[in-house]
């Protein structure tokens, strides 16, 4: 079991990378999609047995990461009418380079830690670290408004990681909180989104500092 | 039902009296006509336990049900309760007051804001009166103090108010940080958060010190003690009226009181503490009446007053420690009753005087003291009430105000008969002359620039006088002036009990208010005088003969205007001359070259000492000082995410060992 786990947090770990690369908004948006979506499926892989409440996690993990998040962001984006992050911050293979780095130190970090027994053989612990950096390079180094969304999308998905430590102690209430506050922070920033770009005329973070005192 | 329980539904009825009136239409007149219906009701029931408490004085203690800090203890004694007086008193007179000045139909706006933040202003009040936990306390002292911001910035559409809304934020959270302080030094020393007092000889004389100067800060911020007092002039003035007379009459008082209380729970006081009251006391009076002296805007001169009077409510207090001090049970009795009793009677000769004073912007919509004038012939009531307020206030027999600062005085006298330190206290007796003295001036000047003397206003402005509902409350702020005045020994009782409470553990047994201080030749002068005046204006009154009515002699000139009086400014300029040291007035005036000047103007004013002159240009400093620091706050989302990426690894980093990381790395 703890190698498909294992296989599947490697997987997350390249889509980070793949996402970091890419220019084109609708492509990360579905590799960000891709991401939840396998993420979705770990807490079956963890438990092991299928019991009701992880099998609710499951499908309404899935049903927001995988469809219905995805969505409203593509068509947010139609609405938008932009194609790609253009002029970054740092370049697309920089910020590779970067997100290789903090997967790295993200791995020496993690083989730091006084770990428990059950999980010092799983990279679930640098696998999160690894999103979270990613999440973080996404938000600092890209400025459409967009890429900003998909930034934090990227560091929920490495808090989700995390939180599957604790997979058989967390409450199924719990759980559910997060997805809602995830769903509606999304949904209420697609509207932003909207917004931003019917006032300024671009959906460029940059221009907020206008609204600056 | 007990005086506690009175009390407690006295609090909830006025927390609750601005929300069903949120349920009406903003053009509904029920609404304001519900919340005077709960406010007038809680204060009634308010009135009725404190006037219980007042007469009984065993303190009755309940615990209030807030399982976050277990047992919030809240009680009333005969100090409370004391208190308890002008804050309901006020609470139900201002709501009703506000039927006439801030009407619903006329202020749909913010009337329902208004009400509710009053009456959450007032359960603030009552819930810190009754506190005897450090939590409760403060609860109650942060409702009051930002429903008071809500007050102050009712009007927050215009400028000025939404500045000293800010400045008495600032001001009221800094003193909120050093009781949030004070009380953490309390429970560190005593080892519980419960305010009783403690026993003799536990605490090191540091730690009191520190808890004193605590105190006195934070309280003495929010009584508005001279350097402190940065607050309170705009917020006086750009509140409306009604709610610049609670805070100037009653929200001061709640600082006086967390002293007072605060200092009861000390056993031996050292006599420094009396000392640094009194000459606090007596800087606060002296600089208050002269800023008032030199104000060009009525409602900010009653401001600069409370300064003045809370720095004689104060005086009182320095001596009533310094009697602490020195085991002087005369010197306690005198100078506390005078604290007190000048507590009550400022809070209601000064709530009078802003009532009037709203009444007077009501009536003429106009509140710079040069552009008013002969008010009292339109405006025969506010002119009496307010000729009431200004006798009391300038301590003048046969009201109020005489009778305790007249405490105050015998206070101060009886320290000059021992020997020792006390003599020193005596020598401030001028200095409270003198400040009479100078209130009395400033009352003349607004008196006569505002109500007498031919109208200044042009002479298509409707003046009026206000409505009953304004003048209701007036007239009985105005009666219980009277009534003090007249009666002193009708209080005497009360604060005899209040006393005893306030100096616990005391051996010797104090003396009785009326063995001290001559309260029945008081009333006897009170009344005579009364009976001596009331002749006069039977004498003269003006059925009883013809005034013969001609013009004044003009000097031959043709054409006078009522531009040629006496103003205010001009009144009081030879005594802003002489305090031209403390005051520093700016004066914009014109060069005249010419036998033929153009039109011309010139003003002047006085900016206030420690606002104006030093925290504002200080801040100013720090600002250039810290105008490097601009460059990390561009509002750049993506910097700020950085900044936090940063913090994070940095702590991330402190938890890897490096030695053992690069062993281990070598290792392999």
């Amino acid at each position: 079991m703890i190698h498909l786990l294992n296989a599947i947090l490697v997987l997350v770990l390249m889509m980070n990378l793949f996402a970091l690369g890419t220019s084109r908004i609708m492509t990360v948006i579905q590799t960000v999609a891709a991401q939840g979506a396998l993420l979705s499926l770990i807490p079956l892989l963890a438990h092991g047995h299928l019991t009701l409440p992880v099998a609710l996690a499951t499908i309404a993990a899935l049903a927001l990461k995988g469809i219905a998040i995805p969505s409203m962001m593509a068509h947010a984006l139609r609405d938008a009418n932009i194609k790609r992050e253009v002029e970054p911050l740092i370049g697309l293979l920089p910020s590779i380079i970067l997100g290789a780095l903090g997967t790295v130190f993200a791995l020496l970090f993690a083989s730091q830690l006084p770990l428990a027994g059950e999980h010092a053989d799983s990279l679930l612990v640098p696998a999160s670290f690894a999103t979270m950096l990613t999440g973080f390079i996404f938000l600092t180094t890209r400025f459409k408004a967009l890429s900003q969304v998909l930034g934090y999308l990227v560091l929920e998905n490495g808090i989700f990681i995390f939180g599957m430590l604790l997979i058989n102690v967390m409450p199924l209430m719990v759980e559910m909180g997060v997805l809602l506050d995830l769903f509606v922070g999304i949904f209420v920033i697609c509207i932003i989104v909207n917004k931003i770009n019917q006032s300024f005329s671009s959906m460029d973070t940059r221009q907020l500092v206008s609204l600056k005192e | 039902m007990s005086a506690l329980n009175l009390i407690i539904s006295a609090l909830l009825l006025t927390a609750i009296s601005g929300l069903p009136g949120l349920c009406f239409s903003r053009f509904s007149p029920w609404s304001q006509r519900i919340a005077v219906g709960f406010m007038s009701l809680g204060a009634l029931a308010g009135l009725a336990g404190a006037g219980l408490a007042l007469h009984h004085a065993p303190m009755t203690t309940a615990e209030l049900p807030w399982p976050a800090i277990g047992q919030a203890m809240i009680g009333v004694d005969a100090l409370s309760a004391f208190f308890l007086v002008p804050i309901l008193l006020m609470g139900g007179l201002g709501s009703v007051y506000g039927l006439g000045y801030w009407s619903q139909q006329r202020h749909p706006g913010t009337g329902q804001k208004l009400r509710v933040f009053w009456g959450l202003l007032v359960a603030g009040m009552t819930l810190l009166t009754i506190g005897r936990h450090a939590l409760s306390f403060l609860l109650g002292w942060e409702i009051m103090a930002l429903s008071a911001f809500f007050l102050v910035t009712t009007e927050d559409q215009r400028e000025e108010s939404r500045r000293a809304g800010w400045i008495y934020l600032v001001a009221t959270h800094v003193g909120t940080l050093t009781l949030f302080g004070l009380f953490v030094l309390w429970r560190w020393t005593t080892g519980s958060y419960i305010l009783t007092p403690v026993a003799s000889g536990t605490l090191s004389l540091g730690l009191m010190n520190g808890l004193f100067f605590l105190a006195l800060f934070g309280f003495g911020l929010k009584s508005g003690l001279m350097p402190l007092h940065i607050w309170l002039p705009g917020a006086h003035a750009c509140a409306p009226s009604h709610v610049s007379a609670m805070l100037s009459g009653v929200v001061l008082k709640t600082g006086v009181y967390g002293l007072v209380r605060f200092l009861s729970l000390f056993p031996d006081p050292p006599a420094a503490w009396g000392g640094l009251l009194l000459v606090l006391g007596a800087i606060s009076g002296l600089l208050g009446v002269v800023y008032a002296l030199a104000q060009h805007d009525l409602k900010r001169l009653l401001a600069y007053h409370s300064v003045e009077n809370i720095g004689i409510i104060f005086m009182g207090l320095g001596v009533a420690m310094l009697g602490r001090s020195t085991h002087q049970p005369e010197w306690v009795v005198l100078g506390l009753a005078g604290c007190l009793l000048h507590v009550w009677n400022h809070s209601f000769f000064k709530a009078l005087l802003f009532l009037c004073a709203g009444s007077v912007i009501h009536g003429a919509r106009e509140r710079r003291i040069d552009r008013l004038g002969g008010l009292a012939k339109v405006m025969p009531w506010t002119a009496a009430l307010f000729l009431v307020g200004a006798v009391a206030i300038c301590g003048l027999p046969p009201l109020n105000g005489f009778v305790s600062e007249f405490f105050v005085f015998l206070g101060l006298l009886r320290t000059a008969l021992s020997n020792g330190a006390g003599m020193a206290a005596a020598t401030l007796v001028p200095v409270l002359a003198v400040i009479g003295a100078l209130a009395l001036a400033c009352f003349v000047k607004v008196y006569g620039a505002v109500f007498l003397g031919t109208p200044r206003l042009p002479p298509t402005t409707p003046v009026h006088e206000s409505p009953v509902t304004m003048r209701g409350p007036m007239l009985a702020l105005a009666a219980c002036c009277v009534l003090i005045g007249l009666a002193p020994a009708l209080v005497a009782p009360s604060l005899d009990r209040v006393i005893a409470i306030w100096w616990p553990g005391q051996t010797l047994t104090t003396p009785r208010l009326a063995l001290l201080a001559p309260l029945n030749e008081i009333s006897f002068l009170a009344i005579t005088l009364v009976t001596l005046s009331a002749g006069l204006v039977w004498l003269l009154a003006p059925g009883r003969r013809r005034i013969p009515r001609v013009g004044t002699w003009d000097c031959g000139y043709a054409q006078p205007t009522s531009r040629m009086q006496y103003t205010a400014s001009s009144f009081a300029q030879s005594l802003v001359g002489l305090f031209h040291w403390a005051l520093r007035p700016h004066r914009v005036q014109p060069r005249l070259p010419e036998p033929f000047p153009a039109t011309a103007a010139m003003h002047s004013h006085v900016d206030d000492a420690v606002l104006d002159r030093m925290i504002l240009p200080a801040g100013q400093r720090m600002e250039r000082l810290f105008g490097w620091f601009h460059r990390f706050q561009q509002g750049l989302v993506q910097h700020y995410v950085l900044y936090i990426l940063i913090t994070l690894l940095l702590m991330l980093s402190t938890l890897i060992s490096f030695k053992d990381l690069l062993v281990r790395l070598f290792a392999r």
